[in-house]
């Protein structure tokens, strides 16, 4: 039962299923085991990177396939839900409409952008990806009358998913009964059921002939496979994913805006992401975002306390510093790739 | 003979700026084993490859159980009934032995005795079936190569060097797997330097020679002709 949700793809690790049922637990009941706003907001962020990271293997690590464009194709989807929310108002049919709006447009752009360059060598369509990446970028910060410009937009989602909405008096284990809380579990079972049918697609046939794509793309045309097809499908389904995260970020936020939803810098997030987790497989999607996340919320309070502790170091204390905290998530980085060359999730199953 | 099932006429093909086809005039009866052979570089991998649409003809025709496929995309070609093995093998190593064979028959579930019959010629298959192919030998990776090729039936098999670089006792059973492939009444376009290997399966012969078809005939009149050998394809006869 579990091994075929799971879609057969075992962990094949016992430390990995260790970690990942650890993980699972802890996102599962992240508001009692972790109190407050800010563990809330981290555990909401996991569960959606953990579906945009793993919608990106689907491309990069499944497929071979070098994107840029991922960042669109997720604030498409925030921003559809935001679009809706503010034109057709406050209610669930506006986020189920600007959800499945920016799936199909994100995946109908993901076609365009497939057919006119998967046909030609991979950088090509990297680069042009990059290129329609920016134009976007450029475009929903110039039309402000649309989408709020710079600003980005607010907007108000339905009540029941709000803080302000209490479906029971009272609290359980010190965690009020709220909308907030509707919310955060809204966002855990999409991202969860996201996550297990983009599993489900890896080790269906398609993601079979994916991989052969992957590893020689002449000898699985000479065996039959329409590669281009191929390519553009498992393109679509990636970007209509990574929409749908979109969608469920700003379910979440209440508010897009280009940075949040379409920066550069959330590209290159989810380039670590894939890379930390280990390209080529969806758990690691779930190692890498949790990994990422963890470190990009709490290193910074982490070095405070370090810091605080070292104090009667010389220079350390300095080095500590929590306003370094970007050096030293570089410095994990790179001691991370430099340790597990083949991800987290590479390094676990082999050692298994 | 039979009617060639399939059939080049003056078909030229450019790799890059070289010209390395130049005029490939070739037919290929049903069933039975025809003998590409030829020097290093005259072409022979090429003309597969061209034939596989691969690398595209820009002069001439490629006719196939009288179709003309000069410009069918490849897995229109491989969907009509091509099976190739490649001169790299080009096997999917990050997958199983199981998945290699199930990819390879694009059109549906491998029949049960075919499998059976496969796994007896080539019994690594058998016992690697759930390992990555990335881990067999390299012998085994050929099995695996050609087994692919053979986990549908196809109207026309064209092979690449099977046994280049491998040990005579996979040479042998790759033979063999060969012979009872021919046994069935297959049609197989063999491309292959191993005169021993070629004397044993070949029906009929091609010999290239730069570029062009410069000599057919029967496999058996080429094996018996030493001086033909020597001046067809600089081979001497000890060696066979």
């Amino acid at each position: 039962m579990l091994v075929n949700l799971l879609s057969g793809d075992r962990p094949r690790s016992r430390m990995l299923t260790l970690v990942l049922v650890a993980i699972l637990v802890g996102l599962a009941f992240a508001p009692f085991l972790f109190p407050g706003t800010r563990s809330l907001e981290t555990a909401a962020r996991i569960c959606i990177f953990i579906v945009l990271v793993a919608s990106y293997d689907l491309m990069l690590g499944y497929s071979g396939i070098v994107s840029f464009a991922h960042t669109m194709f997720f604030g498409i989807g925030a921003y559809g839900v935001a679009l809706a929310s503010t034109h057709m108002g406050r209610g669930f049919d506006a986020l189920l409409t600007g959800t499945v709006a920016g799936a199909l447009v994100a995946a109908l752009l993901a076609l365009i952008i497939g057919l006119f360059s998967l046909r030609v060598r991979a950088i090509f369509f990297a680069m042009i990806t990059l290129a329609v990446a920016s134009a976007v970028a450029v475009l929903v910060s110039q039309l402000s009358g649309l989408t709020g410009g710079e600003d980005g937009l607010n907007y108000r989602i339905p009540r029941a998913l709000t803080p302000a909405f209490k479906f029971a008096d009272g609290s359980f284990l010190g965690v009020r009964m709220n909308g907030k809380l509707l919310n955060y579990y809204l966002i855990f079972i999409a991202s969860f059921v996201l996550f297990l049918l983009l599993l489900r697609i890896v080790n269906s046939p398609f993601g079979r002939v994916l991989q052969a794509i992957r590893e020689n793309d002449f000898r699985a045309e000479s065996i039959g496979y329409r590669v281009v097809l191929y390519r553009t499908v498992a393109t679509c389904i990636s970007a209509a994913v990574a929409a749908i995260a979109g969608s469920l970020f700003a379910i979440w936020l209440r508010y897009v805006g280009p940075d949040t939803t379409l920066s550069f810098e959330i590209m290159i997030d989810i380039l670590l992401m894939v890379v930390i987790g280990g390209m080529g497989t969806m758990y690691g999607a779930v190692i890498g975002a949790t990994l990422f996340v963890i470190a990009q919320n709490y290193l910074q309070n982490l070095m405070g306390v370090a810091a605080e502790t070292v104090s009667a170091v010389p220079l350390l204390p300095d080095l500590l510093n929590p306003d370094r905290w970007l050096l030293w998530l570089g410095v994990l980085f790179v001691l991370s790739v430099y340790f597990f060359p083949s991800g987290v999730v590479g390094r676990l199953r082999g050692t298994s | 003979m039979s009617e060639p099932i399939l059939k080049l006429s003056g078909v030229h093909t450019n790799i890059a700026q070289y010209h390395i086809l130049q005029g490939v005039d070739l037919e290929v009866p049903s069933g039975g084993v025809t003998m590409l052979l030829g020097r290093n570089g005259v072409g022979k991998t090429t003309t597969l490859r061209t034939i596989m649409g691969l690398w595209r003809a820009h002069q001439g025709t490629i006719d196939f159980d009288g179709a003309d496929i000069t410009a069918t995309p490849t897995p229109a070609i491989a969907r009509r009934g091509v099976g190739f093995v490649p001169e790299d093998m080009g096997i999917f190593s990050d997958l199983s032995v199981e998945e290699n064979m199930i990819l390879a028959a694009a059109d549906g579930p491998i029949d049960k005795q075919r499998l059976d019959w496969l796994f007896t010629v080539f019994p690594p298959l058998r016992t690697f079936w759930k390992n990555p192919a990335g881990n067999l030998s390299g012998g085994q990776k050929q099995m695996l190569s050609i087994a692919r090729a053979m986990a549908q039936e196809r109207r026309l098999y064209l092979i690449d060097e099977p046994t280049k670089g491998l040990a005579p006792a996979i040479i042998g059973t790759l033979a063999g797997a060969l012979r009872d492939l021919k046994a069935q009444g297959a049609t197989i376009l063999l491309v292959e330097q191993n005169f021993a290997v070629a004397k044993a399966l070949g029906d009929s012969c091609a010999v290239m020679d730069d570029g062009r078809i410069v000599w057919t005939g029967a496999m058996v009149e080429l094996a018996e002709d030493a001086a033909l050998q020597e001046r067809l394809m600089g081979l001497s006869m000890e060696a066979a």
